[in-house]
């Protein structure tokens, strides 16, 4: 069996306009967002949840990356890889509300790796979690506030977001 | 059994005859048939070589008996096919005295596994100040003719002068180790691009080509013998070349290991490559076989030097200076030699036993494999092939640079004075071989 | 990377891969919490076989930012025999769960030995060996060097384009011996200016150009002129005559140091002799980098820290 698109480009863009619109209703009194995406795709993502943020309300947010390479927790049984640069806006982060931004909620793993990393840059006000697919399976407690498609999936089945800054093809797929 | 015939082997791998040996001495060549008190080794496809002679074995007893022993030290030049060895004087004590080089002397005839004859030390204590008592151990039961301060140079102009002059009225001969020592302070390796990117004290051509030159030129002023060391440079071999054809009375040797092994092998920094004078360049090999070739170089030594494990499970700069080499000899001089074309197993037996004997004035190797002659025989199996391990070596150090290399050649048997020493490729048990002797020894006195 | 042992094992992609690493771990410095918990419940051993308090205190900083349990261990001056010490410790050592070992050692070669011998499985970082090789000195001059010509638009450059006069100690430097490697791997000019007393043998191999004078090697307009340390025991054993004939043929002196180019880096490994190699008019001066080398040093040996120790064992593609 091949792979089967579950978002197309159309559905992907919307998916973002719609997690922007979430994150200003939920936002509570004037705090500034930073939206913090993780490498590499999260980043693409961030990048553009907050164009669509900044145009309904300019000036009131933020954008960056937080790598999360030199926090995971199975460095030790993965090939080293190169860690992606970590970019905090200049603003920093305290008593902001930081969105962190990924293409896939899975395992929690990373998002646990994030928190630990995004202690270490400061103290937000309130972290919030945002993500293209959610598709199950957490080892962690941990549940993303703002969701693209929940994609309930079987653990042998394979996920892959791609964009088109990154990819050159924009969709969501999911295969055996 | 009281005798021992080779049955077909190549002499010299000329002409297949067949060779008795009775009472320590070749009895008959030629076509025999087998008596019934004989023990009959078969040497179909063998080549019978002259019992081999290194003239530079360390044996380190007295002092260094955990690193080898007389007897565990002939029990390696038996299996390399030698059947006499000149045991250097860098022992603890020195070999400087007439009762040090008799002691060393008596345990060769003691363990029978080969002739053990003792080199005097030149200077005492090899100090390189005051000569040691050259004609009490020239007269002594050792009848040392071969002095050497092998380990450190001879290099005081005037004391090598002397040196000369004075072993010439005992028939003696000066190996000299030639390494200007000021021009090898800290050496650690062959001076050259490659010292320089590794970062290790450069050992350079001149410190002995330099000593060489002096010495040759001291050795026709003097009008005596000189005998030059490990020579491994190919200038060192320009030197010794010019010298032969003004009539200058200098014999040299040259390696197994400068033979084969280059300077590439410190890359890996492993101590079992450390080595004095060092692993040269490929230049230096290709003049050093050559010279061999062409009787510039006269003879082969082993320079064996045992060392214990720790001495070379070490940083390169602390690990001691040396290898094994009595067990790989011949298997390095097929390889590099004959193989080549080079040398012929004739040219050979002359490099590795008639030359060194001639040189260290030892009897019964000038005829060998005739009638009357000293039963001193090396059955070979040209046509063996092996990666060399540890497991080749037969003495108590295992220092030896060639594991995992391939060697043609191995020693099946070994007759020492009509004592066989090894058999089928294996060494004869301690004991029988020392009873063998005894009896033969009683035999020629009675 | 199992072991990094000297910078020649080093191409030019994996090189600029540490330098970015590294540039990833200098971020870290102006955060909130500078500490990483990369190397967390990981051991590194800090083996010091002969006194460098600025080197260990470097390593030993590197590794503590990424979290890592650090044992020091100097055997200088402790009774064990040379010989046998190096393969003992060593394997006390690994016995007591060293996942690295960060060596320093007198001996040529000691790192490289303690990698292959087969003693132990541990990663060694060579922290120098003898007259050899010094690889985190190379690495982190690289950076300092890197870092002054493109600033924050370093990630992802090379050298390429830029000149280098290394004066001095050729010889016996394994600061020297590290950086031509690597700054030639990663397409610098590299030049060299020594009497020939302190040029190795077989220098004309190597990928420099060599002078034995040095005012034409600073005509050349260099971007960088690195002064390497002179041990004041070289004048006895006849390699130059005296201090001072040495400071007037081949010392940055305040005229030389004047006459160089505005944008001309000077550097200096450390521990400098002023006066002797190095005018105070050079090493005071902002053309002077050797603080921000001391303060590099420690990003590059983060950067090589977790290079080797946080992934499995298994080479990474």
């Amino acid at each position: 069996m091949s792979a089967r698109t579950v978002l197309h480009d159309s559905d992907i863009t919307r998916a973002l306009r719609r997690i922007a619109h979430e994150v200003l209703e939920s936002r509570r009194g004037d705090g500034r967002l930073v939206f913090l995406g993780i490498p590499t795709r999260g980043t693409v993502l961030a990048e553009r949840i907050q164009r669509v943020v900044d145009e309904i309300e300019p000036g009131t947010s933020s954008v960056g990356s937080l790598d999360i390479t030199l926090y995971r927790d199975d460095l030790a049984r993965t090939p080293t890889r190169a860690p992606a640069p970590t970019r905090i806006p200049d603003e920093g982060i305290d008593d902001a509300i930081v969105v962190l931004v990924d293409d896939v909620l899975y395992s929690g793993r990373t998002v646990r790796a994030a928190l630990d990393a995004l202690a270490d840059h400061g103290r937000p006000r309130a972290v919030r979690l945002a993500v293209l697919v959610d598709r199950g399976h957490r080892e962690l407690p941990i549940r993303a506030d703002f969701v693209g498609k929940n994609l309930p999936s079987s653990t042998s089945e394979r996920v892959s977001v791609r964009l088109a800054d990154v990819d050159g093809v924009e969709e969501v797929t999911i295969e055996p | 059994m009281t005798g021992v015939l080779i049955r077909g082997a190549t002499l010299l791998g000329e002409t297949r005859e067949d060779i008795r040996i009775r009472g320590g001495r070749i009895a008959a060549t030629g076509r025999l048939t087998a008596e019934l008190d004989e023990r009959v080794i078969d040497a179909d496809g063998l080549v019978a070589l002259p019992g081999l002679v290194d003239l530079h074995t360390h044996l380190r007893e007295p002092g260094a008996e955990a690193s080898e022993t007389v007897l565990t030290g002939t029990r390696a030049a038996a299996s390399g096919g030698y059947t006499t060895v000149f045991a250097m004087a860098n022992t603890s004590p020195v070999a400087d005295t007439a009762g040090v080089v008799e002691q060393v002397h008596a345990l060769g005839i003691q363990h029978g596994y080969a002739t053990v004859r003792p080199i005097g030390a030149v200077t005492v204590g090899l100090d390189g100040e005051r000569l040691s008592e050259i004609g009490a151990m020239a007269r002594s039961r050792a009848n040392v003719r071969v002095f050497s301060d092998d380990g450190t140079c001879i290099h005081d102009a005037l004391l090598m002068r002397r040196a000369l002059e004075y072993v010439a009225t005992f028939d003696g001969v000066i190996a000299q180790h030639a390494q200007e020592p000021r021009l090898t302070e800290g050496a650690q390796m062959n001076e050259g691009a490659l010292s320089g990117e590794l970062g290790l004290s450069g050992w350079p051509a001149v410190a002995e080509e330099a000593i060489i030159a002096r010495d040759v030129l001291l050795a026709q002023h003097t009008g005596a013998r000189l005998h030059v060391c490990h020579v491994s440079t190919a200038g060192s071999v320009e030197v010794i070349r010019w010298a032969k054809a003004r009539g200058i009375a200098v014999t040299a040797e040259v390696t197994p290991h400068h033979l084969l092994l280059t300077e590439e092998l410190v890359r890996g920094y492993d101590a079992r490559f450390k080595v004095n004078p060092p692993l040269r360049r490929d230049d230096d090999v290709r003049a050093l076989r050559e010279a061999l070739a062409d009787g510039t170089i006269d003879i082969v030594a082993t320079d064996h030097a045992p060392h214990p494990a720790e001495a070379k499970e070490c940083t390169w700069a602390e690990a001691a200076f040396g290898m094994v080499g009595l067990e790989s000899a011949l298997p390095v001089l097929q390889t590099t030699m004959i193989e080549t074309g080079m040398l012929d197993w004739e040219d050979l037996a002359r490099v590795m036993s008639s030359a060194p004997a001639a040189i260290g004035r030892l009897d019964g190797y000038a005829d060998p494999l005739t009638e009357g002659a000293p039963a001193n025989v090396t059955l070979v199996d040209p046509a063996a092939r092996r990666f060399w391990s540890r497991n080749d070596l037969r003495g108590r150090s295992t220092n030896t640079p060639y594991t995992g290399v391939e060697l043609t050649g191995a020693i099946i048997a070994t007759v020492h004075g009509g004592v066989p020493t090894v058999l089928d490729g294996e060494l004869r048990p301690a004991d029988e071989v020392a009873a063998a002797a005894a009896r033969l020894r009683e035999a020629a006195r009675g | 990377m199992k072991h990094l042992l000297s910078t020649r094992d080093l191409d030019r992609a994996t090189a600029v891969g540490i330098l970015d690493i590294a540039e990833d771990m200098a971020r870290t410095a102006d955060r909130e919490v500078r500490k990483l918990p990369t190397l967390r419940g990981r051991t590194v051993v800090n083996l010091f076989f002969e006194d460098s308090t600025r080197t260990r205190l470097s390593f030993e900083s590197a590794a503590k930012r990424l979290s890592a349990d650090v044992i020091t261990f100097s055997a200088k001056g402790s009774s064990v025999s040379k010989g046998e010490s190096l393969k003992d410790t060593a394997q006390t050592l690994q016995a007591m769960g060293a996942d690295a070992i960060v060596v320093r050692h007198h001996g040529s070669g000691a790192a490289h030995m303690l990698a292959h011998a087969g003693w132990i499985d541990a990663h060694v970082l060579n922290a120098g060996d003898g007259t050899h090789e010094h690889p985190t000195q190379a690495l982190l001059d690289a950076f300092t060097m890197r870092q002054r010509r493109y600033g924050a638009d370093s990630r992802g450059r090379d050298l390429e384009g830029m000149r280098v006069v290394i004066v001095g100690d050729v010889v016996h430097s394994r600061v020297a011996r590290s950086n031509v490697w690597l700054l030639s791997t990663l397409g610098a000019d590299v030049h060299l200016v020594a009497p020939r007393t302190l040029l190795p043998s077989g220098v004309e191999t190597w990928p420099v150009t060599v002078h034995e004078h040095l005012e034409p090697a600073l005509a050349l307009d260099p971007d960088v002129v690195m002064m390497l340390r002179i041990q004041q025991e070289r004048m006895h054993a006849a390699f130059f005559p005296s201090a001072r004939e040495y400071a007037r043929e081949w010392g940055l002196t305040a005229e030389r140091f004047a006459a160089l180019g505005p944008d001309t880096m000077v550097m200096h490994p450390g521990p400098m002799n002023r006066g002797l190699e190095i005018s105070s008019a050079a090493a005071d001066s902002s053309a002077s980098t050797v603080l921000a080398q001391v303060t590099n040093g420690v990003f590059i040996r983060m950067a090589v820290l977790y290079l080797l120790v946080a992934g499995s064992s298994e080479e990474s593609a």
